[in-house]
């Protein structure tokens, strides 16, 4: 079966059998090793990426489910000019990112709050990304890069 | 990369009864359960999936006379989102909030939790307490099955190779109160160690009394000797104490690798406590 | 977050690092963030194969038979057994116990040890596969109990003064006795080697790793290679915690015996089950102890006793229990104390190195007996570590006299001011006190201190002779060779940072070379916490040794002149070798002298809220006081605190694993549960320095030392909160109920269960 969706902005057909996880259709079908998979079993939220706007996790997702659908990862984040965008900066000043693995399913939950409007207090902040498992920062500088880039507007 | 059965993803319900009837499928829906197994490789994997994710008519909340209907794909985002459910339905707004996260939330549906008949599916025991019905569509027609007669065992459901869960029907009624705790292995992301749902109605006397625990048996079950131990009872901190007395001497909670058959029952006994003795001094 | 420095005189040569928060940014932090940096499963290797591993299912047995179902076309499949092996089947470490593969004929010692190996071009084919062996085995005995296990990996006997004598004399007696189970390292990403095998029959391998060259020596062994036919690649990693230190040499052997044989490049990118099964864990450990006080609530008695449970093989147990052991008395200065410790073999998966090193066992109990004996004379927690905690001059176990570095005492002060502590306290007292039956929730604060030796034990370092070099180009760059690896913790920032601060230069002129073993030298295992105390200082004098060298040429600064002398000189390159801090001694024999050059502080007072009718734990703060010598990096400096205090909250918690007939029952990210952001507590991090005198940058190493005193202080906090103490890890709802009286205790941590016999 062919799937049309739109990843990072751009059209894709993919010809993947339908229960093929989305993950594995980023990563080795697209080549977008952005998204990672640090568990496959929907604990660790490393595979998060974006489905029509809301946090999914990619590992859980067969292909067949996304016809028609806008999926955007880590790598639709940076801006086409170069850089990092708000969050992202936020991020690397804060300290946010150590290790890394992380980090891509951490944006775009990260993004999805940001999108949502909250208001970015410390709880809503850690609601937001209570899928997203860290090992490295105990959550403190992940939670302050949010926070920061809501304040700078993101 | 995990082991990829063939899928059909039919366009419409008709068209899914009829794969359904032809040959057996696995339903699929949000993916949350299905696919941590085919990739964790637990139990055999089917041969055949059906892909439920394009019926909308598996979709909607609503009002239906006297009862709240939820299509079997209203994910537990749609539930805590829906106005109707948090008037109506708070017991499982709460039970949707403790499921995994934002991710799983925005994924898994309540249909998908129902059929999966975990013992541990936190939805499971509202739908028990709230006299849910679910209903089932097959080629043939639909039929109905009280939630207390739909999981028979261990991971089994009521239903028929060829049905599909359609939606769940919860009547309402006035005056009714519902509670909902959960006891998970931490506060996000977490299988329950206990899960408990309440309902009843009545100021002076318990009437109508449903308790339901989930992670304590091989199924969701209702306490049938902690509900007779209130019915018609005045509502008491003695009646509490009775129910709950015989609420620890009729579950049977094991040891696994969550949590043990002792804490199980003494949490569960607590939780049940708190939750019952707390509305005496709300009323 | 405050830096604090106490009064004392820092010596003229030690570089003065920014105050400011305007440090550099983490180097690698944009590929990161970019989703552009390539872990080990991200590189692509056209024509690659997918390997597995067959593992057993017992855990002691006999292999009679690796049996292959003639029904499968093994054809398109390479099996690779014992028998492939070209060099010696042990995977090299301090010991030479440990099989890469167990072959037929021998035994298995633990569930899930590595029996065959296969690859397959497709995952398909590779899965079906791996359901077609069987293994057959004749089954043994198993010995699960540490307590009962007489095969002994190391042990150690510490003492000093009169212990015997001294606990008669003593005012009181404090005993008890503390287990700690499993703890998993849980780096978010698995473990995973891609290997390739090269035209020259040489090896190649690209993997998510803490240490290059042990992973270099392992395959020179295993595969009957040398120096040059070996070359070990660190791809981005996403964590380690010291669960990377040694089990790459496994699974790079591995790989690279699949590659040998199918000619191809072989991935083998663990999934989340596998890694949480076969991998290592912390030591679980049972520690008992007798100590005696005065009234007044000075420890004058110490009599410890440890047993860590190394699981089946060596591996780096001996120098965990070394640790464990200098440290089983905490960081109080205390004239008679006697420790005895033994490290001794159980038929389950090996026990390895997890940041703190037996550290965190060993102050764990300790601690809490500081605690109890404080509860038991009626003193303050704060009070009692006043009146014991070293002082500059104080003598170790080891008899080791302590130098002017000592923070023990300014650490503990720290973080007793945050938080409130004395006020806290009276507070949470008055509380209970007036607490109805019909309470929801009870609130606790609860305090601990612990010291970590810096570096290496003993001669450790000595030993090494780690090198790290710094290269001025032809063509006039700037380029720090090294192995040792980025994690996380920030190595790819401070060097550079170290480096360019000392040569007098914009920091994004200096370059760092990719850990690969084919260019860079030996500088050690990155583990220890000796990256920036030991590697750091190498750098510095590398750096000095390259500044005189270019102004010595150019007679101008080298930050105008480098390029010019590049151009008129050539290429510089500077190696640097591990000389001993001075006047260091420590007796291997006796195992007494200076274990370590320096020593870090650490103090973390936790407030939680434990819910009664639950005795779900609430980890609503820490604050973390850590003394780092000298803070190079304030972010990723915090960062270290802040990671490392989350983790000690997960042990002391949420952490366990179950066994069942010598099998994780925790073998899935669902079942091993660490803590989400709904969980962590609320972090403030202090940084104290007392710098280490004898290193250029004063530093001591920051990532293990948070791990050894978050744990105490929240169970501490837990016996505020509701009256009991726990003297198990994890403090699970469940233990705390059995401590309150309310239900039958589970069984001991770390200690496996055994599956009744069906007659």
């Amino acid at each position: 079966m062919t799937t049309h969706l739109v990843v990072n902005g751009s059209a894709f057909e993919s010809d993947a059998p339908g229960m093929r996880r989305l993950l594995d259709v980023l990563r080795e079908d697209l080549g977008l090793t952005g998204t990672k998979e640090g568990c496959g079993e929907g604990e660790c939220g490393a595979c998060t990426v974006l489905l029509d706007g809301e946090p999914v996790l990619s590992c859980l997702v067969p292909v067949c489910q996304v016809q028609g659908a806008e999926v955007r990862t880590v790598e639709a984040l940076a801006p086409a000019s170069g850089g990092l965008n708000v969050l992202q900066q936020a991020f690397l000043e804060t300290g946010g990112a150590q290790c890394g693995i992380c980090t891509p399913g951490m944006l775009m939950a990260g993004e999805a709050f940001l999108a949502s409007g909250a208001d970015p207090t410390d709880k809503a902040i850690r609601e937001a990304i209570a899928g997203n498992l860290c090992r490295c920062t105990g959550y403190t500088k992940i939670i302050d890069a949010i926070r920061l880039a809501a304040e700078r507007g993101a | 990369m995990p082991v990829e059965p063939q899928s059909v993803s039919p366009a419409s319900l008709r068209e899914a009864y009829q794969q359904l009837a032809e040959q057996p499928h696995r339903p699929v829906a949000g993916g949350t359960d299905l696919l941590v197994q085919l990739t964790s490789e637990l139990g055999v994997p089917p041969d055949r999936v059906i892909n439920l994710w394009r019926l909308d008519e598996l979709r909607g909340i609503g009002m239906r006379g006297d009862a709240v209907e939820l299509g079997a794909l209203t994910t537990y985002t749609d539930i805590r989102r829906s106005p109707i459910c948090r008037e109506h339905l708070p017991a499982l707004v709460d039970a949707a909030a403790t499921i995994g996260a934002a991710q799983i939330q925005n994924r898994g549906t309540l249909g998908g939790n129902a059929m999966n008949a975990s013992p541990a599916g936190d939805t499971l025991p509202v739908l028990l307490a709230l006299d849910a019905v679910l209903v089932l569509g097959a080629a043939g027609g639909e039929r109905e099955i009280p939630a207390a007669s739909f999981w028979p065992a261990y991971r089994r459901t009521a239903a028929r190779p060829d049905e599909l869960l359609v939606r769940v029907r919860i009547p309402l009624g006035a005056g009714r109160e519902q509670r909902f705790r959960k006891v998970g292995t931490r506060r996000a992301q977490a299988i329950s160690k206990v899960v408990v749902a309440a309902a009843w109605r009545g100021t002076e006397t318990w009437q109508d009394v449903r308790i339901a625990l989930g992670s304590v048996a091989a199924t969701p079950v209702r306490v049938r000797e902690a509900e007779a131990a209130l019915e018609g009872q005045p509502r008491t901190l003695r009646s509490v104490d009775a129910s709950v007395e015989a609420l620890g001497a009729a579950i049977k909670p094991i040891d696994d690798v969550r949590s043990t058959a002792a804490y199980r029952r003494e949490a569960a006994r607590r939780v049940v406590h708190r939750l019952l003795a707390d509305s005496l001094t709300a009323s | 977050m405050t830096i604090e420095t106490p009064a004392r005189p820092t010596p003229a040569s030690t570089p003065q690092p920014t105050r400011s928060r305007t440090v550099p940014l983490r180097r690698e932090g944009p590929a990161k963030l970019t989703g552009t940096a390539l872990y080990t499963d991200d590189m692509v290797f056209p024509g690659a194969w997918y390997g597995a591993t067959i593992r057993s299912t017992d855990a002691h047995a006999t292999l009679l038979a690796i049996e292959l179902d003639p029904a499968f076309a093994w054809d398109r499949v390479v099996v690779v057994t014992a028998d492939d092996i070209p060099g010696t089947n042990v995977v090299m470490s301090i010991a030479a116990d440990q099989p890469i593969l167990v072959p037929v004929g021998g035994e298995i010692r633990h569930h899930a040890e590595p029996v065959a190996l296969l690859a397959a071009p497709d995952r398909d084919t590779l899965r079906e596969a791996r359901r077609r062996v069987t293994l057959r085995t004749q089954p043994l005995p198993p010995v699960f109990d540490p307590l009962a296990s007489d095969v002994m990996f190391a042990h150690y006997e510490l003492g000093r003064g009169d212990v015997d004598a001294a606990l008669a004399a003593a005012d009181r007696v404090i005993e008890g006795t503390y287990r700690v189970g499993h703890q998993e390292q849980l780096y978010i990403e698995n473990n995973a080697m891609i290997a390739l095998s090269r035209e020259d029959g040489g090896i190649t391998v690209h993997g998510s790793l803490q240490c290059p060259y042990y992973v270099h020596r392992a395959l020179i062994a295993g595969m009957a290679l040398d120096d040059a036919h070996v070359q070990v690649i660190q791809a981005e990693t996403g964590g380690g915690f010291g669960g990377k230190e040694e089990y790459p040499s496994m699974i790079a052997l591995h790989a690279a015996l699949l590659a040998r044989r199918t000619g191809k490049p072989v991935r083998m990118i663990y999934d989340r089950h596998e890694d949480l099964s076969a991998t290592t864990k912390r030591h679980p450990a049972v520690i008992r102890h007798r100590t005696g006080l005065t009234r007044d609530g000075r420890i004058v008695a110490q009599d410890i006793d440890l047993v860590l449970d190394g699981g089946a093989y060596t591996t780096l147990t001996p120098v965990v229990l070394s640790r464990a052991t200098i440290h089983a008395g905490g960081p109080y200065d205390v004239a008679n104390v006697r420790i005895r410790s033994r490290a001794v073999a159980t038929n389950t998966p090996p026990n390895g190195a997890f940041r703190g090193f037996g550290a965190p066992q060993a102050e764990f109990a300790a601690e809490m007996q500081v605690n109890r004996a404080a509860h038991a004379l009626g003193m303050s927690p704060l009070e009692i570590r006043r009146r014991n905690v070293y002082r500059p001059g104080g003598v170790t176990p080891t008899r080791q006299v302590l130098g002017a570095d000592v923070a023990g005492l300014e650490v503990l002060e720290r973080a007793a001011d945050a938080s409130d502590f004395e006020r806290t306290l009276a507070r949470t007292a008055a509380d209970r006190a007036a607490r109805p039956p019909s309470a929801r929730t009870a609130r606790g604060i609860g305090l601990a201190l612990a010291w970590h030796g810096a570096g290496f034990t003993g001669s450790g370092e000595e030993k090494m002779g780690s090198v790290a070099s710094l290269e001025l180009t032809g063509d006039g760059r700037i380029r720090i060779l090294t192995a040792s690896t980025e994690m996380g913790q920030g190595t790819k920032t401070i060097f550079p940072q170290l480096v360019a601060g000392e040569l007098e230069i914009d920091i994004d002129e200096v370059e760092l070379a990719p850990q690969d073993t084919s260019f860079v030298p030996d500088s050690g295992p990155t583990v220890a916490s000796r990256t920036a105390m030991v590697v750091g200082g190498l750098l510095i004098h590398a750096a000095r040794r390259l500044k005189a060298d270019v102004e010595g040429r150019t007679g101008r600064p080298f930050g105008l002149s480098w390029r010019d002398d590049a151009e008129d000189h050539g290429p510089t390159r500077i190696d640097e070798t591990f000389l001993p801090y001075p006047d260091r001694h420590f007796d291997d024999e006796t195992y007494t002298g200076d274990a370590y050059p320096s020593f870090g502080w650490a103090a973390a007072v936790a407030e939680v809220e434990v819910d009664l009718d639950t005795a779900e734990v609430a980890v609503l703060s820490v604050v973390a006081a850590d003394d780092v010598g000298r803070v190079i990096h304030p972010v990723l400096c915090e960062g270290q605190v802040e990671g490392g205090t989350l983790q000690a909250v997960g042990y002391a918690t949420i952490e366990e694993i179950k066994l069942l007939d010598g099998r994780y029952l925790n073998d899935r990210l669902a079942t091993y549960i660490i803590p989400t952001s709904l969980d962590a507590p609320r972090l403030e991090t202090i940084l104290v320095e007392a710098p280490f005198t004898d290193a250029p940058h004063g530093a001591k190493g920051v990532g293990e030392l948070p791990m050894d005193v978050g744990a105490p202080a929240v169970v501490a906090a837990i016996h505020d909160a509701v009256g009991a103490w726990v003297h198990d890890l994890p403090a699970t709802p469940e233990r705390i109920l059995a401590a309150l009286g309310g239900i039958e205790p589970p069984g001991p941590p770390g200690v496996s269960a055994v599956s009744p016999v069906r007659e």
